[in-house]
C-alpha cells in the first residue's frame, strides 16, 4: 500500500473528516428517519392489500422507486454530486447485497439501482440514511436535487462555491409548501465559475457565478426556462446579474409566476421553458421584475451570516502548502507515455499550488457508460482516502472526481485506476460518450442507448485517434425524453421507433457548454448498424475539413452542416 | 415505448408486485415468467376477458402495470412482435448474465 499524505489518516479522524458532503443536523436525521419508516409502514399495507398501486405509486416515486422494464429501479440522490467515501463504500454494500453488485450513475448526478426488490427497498433507505444519504424528491413535480459543477470547490477559475448556494435552495425549497405542487417538475443547476460546467441553459432556472467589475461584488447570471426533453429550450437570460444575498428572492419570485401561470392542463406543455415562450421572453422576464418588486425582500434575503454557517459544511480540506511544480509528476509523465496521455484529459487545474482534479472516466472502451461495480466503487473510496480527503465526486457526464490530489500522488492514483478498469485517458473524447438507460432497462424507451455507446467507443477505440481528435462530445437518448442530453450533444443520437424497428437520427451542433447550443438533425436516420457508420463518416468528414487547431464544434460551425449532409447522403 | 396492442392475438403482460419481475399470463391464468409461454388470446371477447382477469390479480396484490401486447405464435413458443416487448422477455442486451437470459438456458 503507498505511503500516504492525508493528514486525516495520520491522525485518529476518519479519512473522510474533510469529505465536502454536507453533513445531517439532527432536525434533517430524524426527518429522513422517518420518512423511511413511514415508507416501511407504506410498502406493508401495499403488500397487505390495504392501500392500491394507484394510491401507492405516487408513494413510491416520491421515495425514488420506479418500475422499470425488468424489475423496480431505485433512483438515490447524491446531494450536489459530494459523496464521502464511507458513503461510496455504502453504495457498494447496497449494490452486493440488495442488488446486482453494480451501479449506474446518471446525468443528474444520482445513482440508480435496477434490481432491487419492493420489500427490500425500505431496508435499503435505511441503510442510505444511516450515511446521510436518501431518495426523497427525485421524481415528482417539486424542485428536483439542485444539481452544481462537478469541480466546485477546487477549480482555478471558482468564483462563488456553487454548494453552498444549492444547499441554501435546497432547505428553501424541501419544505416550501407552495413548492411541493407545482405545475411540473423543476430542475435548477448552478455553475460557480463563469465556464459553465453544469449545463445551466437547459434547466429551468440556471445559475452562472458572475463578477461585477465595477463593484467587485459577487453574484449570479440567472437563466430561465431551458430544457431538455421532448421540446428543447435554451434559457434565456432574466438577469445579467443578481447579488448573492438576493438570489433566494429572486427565484422565489420566478417560481411564484410560474406557479400561477404554468399550465397544469397539459403535462406536455407544463414546464417553465413552455411557459416562458408561448408568451415570449420579455413579457415572462417582466412578470418576473414586478413580482420581485412585490416580495418583501427582507425575508428572502440571503444573510451572510447563514451562507458562512453553511460554508462551513464545505470548508475547504487542509490542503498544504506545496511547490507548484512536482519534480515526480513530470518525471512520470516523461517516463510513462500512458500515464502522460492520462494527464492530458483527465486532469483540470486546481486552485492551490501543487494540487490537480483528476477525472476517473466511467466509460472504458466498451464499458456501460457510468456503471460502477461494486468493487470499482470500494476501489475508489480507498484511492480518496488515500489521495483526496475521502471525497468522491459525481458529474453530469456519467463520471467520477477526485477533487484534491496532489501532483506528487497522481502517478500512483493512475496505476491503481488502470488496474482496476478506471484510468482510461478519454475525459471528453468520443468515447467519454453520455448514453441513457434506453430499451436495455428503460420502460419508456423506443431504442437501446448503450449498445449503440458502447459500439461508437469501439469503433474508435485506438486512444491515439481519440486525442488527435480532440474534445468531441456524443451524448445518445433512447427516446424522446432526452434523459442522454442528444439536444446538446456535438453529435447527438436520438433513437425512434420506425414500424418496430430501431432507428436513429443524427444531431449536429448542439453544446452544453458556455456556449449553449441545440442540435440540429441532419437527415434521414439511420438504422442499428448504419449509425456507427454514420458517426464515422462525420467524423472522417471533420478530420479532412479542420484547420489545425479546431475541435469538431468549431469546425462544423466554421463549414456549417452542408459538407456533413453531403458526406452522409451523397449516394454510394 | 408502450406500443398500443391492436392485432387480433395478443397476450398479457405485467409485474410482479414484489420484485418487479416481468411475467405473462400463461394458460390456467396462472402468471409465467417466460413469454413463450404465455397464453395468447384470439379476438377482442377472449382478450378482454383475459384482461379482466389480469386487473382482478393486480387487486389482489399479485401483479402491477398490466397491459396487452401483440403476439405471433411460433414453433418457439408465443412472440411479441415488438422489440420492447422481446427485449422485456430477455433482460438487459449489455448484460447477458441479468435478468431472464442468464437464468434459461438459450433455445
Ligand atoms: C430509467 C428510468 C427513467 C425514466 C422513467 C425517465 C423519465 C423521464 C421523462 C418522462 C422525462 C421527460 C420529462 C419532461 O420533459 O417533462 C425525462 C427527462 C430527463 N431525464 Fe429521465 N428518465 C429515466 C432515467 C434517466 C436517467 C438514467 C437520466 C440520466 C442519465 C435521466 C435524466 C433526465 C434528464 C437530464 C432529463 C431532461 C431534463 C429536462 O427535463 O429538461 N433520466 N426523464
Ligand atoms: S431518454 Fe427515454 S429511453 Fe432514455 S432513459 Fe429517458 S425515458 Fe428512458
Amino acid at each position: 500500500m503507498p505511503d500516504t499524505h492525508s493528514p486525516a489518516i495520520r491522525s485518529n479522524q476518519p479519512a473522510d473528516a474533510h469529505a465536502a458532503v454536507y453533513r445531517y443536523d439532527e432536525f434533517d436525521k430524524t426527518f429522513i428517519f422517518e420518512r423511511v419508516e413511514q415508507f416501511r409502514a407504506q410498502v406493508e399495507r401495499r403488500l397487505k392489500g390495504e392501500i392500491t398501486e394507484e394510491e401507492f405509486k405516487p408513494i413510491r416515486l416520491m421515495n425514488g422507486l420506479y418500475l422499470q422494464l425488468h424489475a423496480y429501479m431505485l433512483r438515490v440522490a447524491v446531494p450536489y454530486g459530494m459523496l464521502s467515501s464511507t458513503q461510496v463504500r455504502r453504495l457498494a454494500r447496497i449494490a452486493r447485497v440488495y442488488d446486482k453488485g453494480y451501479g449506474h450513475f446518471t446525468t443528474r448526478q444520482n445513482i440508480q439501482f435496477n434490481w432491487p426488490k419492493l420489500e427490500d427497498v425500505p431496508t435499503i433507505l435505511r441503510e442510505l440514511a444511516e450515511v446521510d444519504m436518501h431518495a426523497i424528491q427525485t421524481s415528482g413535480n417539486c424542485i428536483r436535487n439542485v444539481t452544481t459543477d462537478q469541480f466546485c470547490g477546487a477549480a482555478a477559475d471558482e468564483l462563488v462555491d456553487p454548494r453552498v448556494y444549492a444547499e441554501i435552495l435546497r432547505q428553501w425549497s424541501t419544505m416550501h409548501p407552495e413548492f411541493t405542487y407545482l405545475p411540473r417538475k423543476f430542475k435548477i443547476a448552478i455553475t460557480g465559475s463563469p465556464n459553465d460546467r453544469a449545463a445551466v441553459q437547459v434547466h429551468d432556472i440556471g445559475l452562472i457565478a458572475k463578477k461585477d467589475e465595477v463593484t467587485g461584488r459577487v453574484g449570479f447570471t440567472v437563466y430561465v426556462g431551458g430544457g431538455q426533453g421532448r421540446t428543447p429550450y435554451l434559457a434565456v437570460k432574466a438577469r445579467d446579474f443578481v447579488p448573492v444575498e438576493e438570489i433566494i428572492g429572486y427565484l422565489e419570485a420566478i417560481l411564484r409566476v410560474y406557479n400561477q401561470l404554468g399550465r397544469r392542463d397539459n403535462i406536455y406543455k407544463a414546464r417553465i421553458k413552455i411557459t416562458v415562450n408561448e408568451m415570449g421572453a420579455d413579457k415572462f422576464i417582466g412578470l418576473i421584475e414586478e413580482e420581485y418588486a412585490r416580495l418583501p425582500r427582507q425575508k428572502f434575503y440571503v444573510d451572510p451570516a447563514i451562507v458562512d454557517a453553511i460554508q462551513t459544511h464545505f470548508a475547504p480540506p487542509p490542503w498544504v502548502d506545496l511547490p507548484a511544480i512536482s519534480d515526480s509528476f513530470e518525471a512520470a509523465k516523461a517516463a510513462d507515455p500512458a500515464f502522460a496521455r492520462w494527464t492530458r484529459t483527465n486532469l483540470t487545474e486546481h486552485k492551490t499550488p501543487g494540487y490537480a482534479i483528476a477525472t476517473i472516466s466511467l466509460k472504458p472502451i466498451g464499458g456501460i457508460p457510468g456503471d460502477a461495480e461494486a468493487d470499482q466503487l470500494e476501489t475508489v473510496a480507498d484511492l480518496a482516502d488515500l489521495y483526496s480527503f475521502g471525497e468522491v465526486r459525481v458529474t453530469h457526464e456519467q463520471n467520477l472526481v477526485l477533487a484534491h490530489v496532489r501532483k506528487d500522488d497522481l502517478y500512483p492514483l493512475w496505476k491503481a485506476l488502470d488496474a482496476a478498469g478506471l484510468g482510461t485517458a478519454n475525459a471528453g473524447l468520443i468515447s467519454d460518450i453520455i448514453a441513457c438507460p434506453g430499451l436495455d432497462y428503460c420502460a419508456l424507451a423506443n431504442t437501446r442507448a448503450i449498445p449503440v455507446a458502447q459500439r461508437i467507443a469501439e469503433r474508435f477505440a485506438d486512444l491515439d485517434r481519440q486525442h488527435d481528435l480532440g474534445e468531441l462530445k456524443v451524448k445518445i437518448s433512447g427516446c424522446i425524453n432526452a434523459c442522454g442530453h442528444h439536444h446538446v450533444g456535438h453529435i447527438g443520437i436520438l433513437g425512434v421507433d420506425k414500424k418496430g424497428e430501431e432507428f436513429f437520427q443524427i444531431l449536429l451542433g448542439g453544446d452544453a457548454g458556455t456556449n449553449a447550443a441545440l442540435g440540429e438533425i441532419v437527415g434521414p436516420g439511420f438504422d442499428y448498424d448504419g449509425i456507427i457508420d454514420a458517426v464515422e463518416t462525420v467524423v472522417n468528414t471533420f478530420v479532412k475539413l479542420r484547420q489545425p487547431g479546431e475541435i469538431f464544434i468549431q469546425t462544423l460551425a466554421r463549414t456549417g452542416h452542408a459538407p456533413f449532409k453531403e458526406a452522409l447522403y451523397a449516394r454510394a | 415505448m408502450l406500443v398500443k396492442a391492436k392485432g387480433t392475438q395478443q397476450s398479457v403482460a405485467a409485474s410482479r408486485l414484489l420484485d418487479g419481475e416481468a411475467v405473462w399470463l400463461g394458460t390456467g391464468n396462472i402468471w409465467v415468467e417466460d413469454v413463450a409461454q404465455a397464453a395468447v388470446f384470439d379476438g377482442a371477447d377472449a382478450i378482454a376477458e383475459a384482461l379482466a382477469f389480469a386487473k382482478a390479480e393486480e387487486k389482489r396484490q399479485i401483479v402491477v402495470d398490466v397491459y396487452p401486447l401483440d403476439v405471433e405464435i411460433t414453433e418457439a413458443g408465443t412472440r411479441p412482435t415488438h422489440l420492447r416487448e422481446r427485449l422485456k422477455g430477455i433482460g438487459p442486451t449489455v448484460r447477458r448474465d441479468l435478468g431472464k437470459q442468464a437464468r434459461q438456458p438459450a433455445a
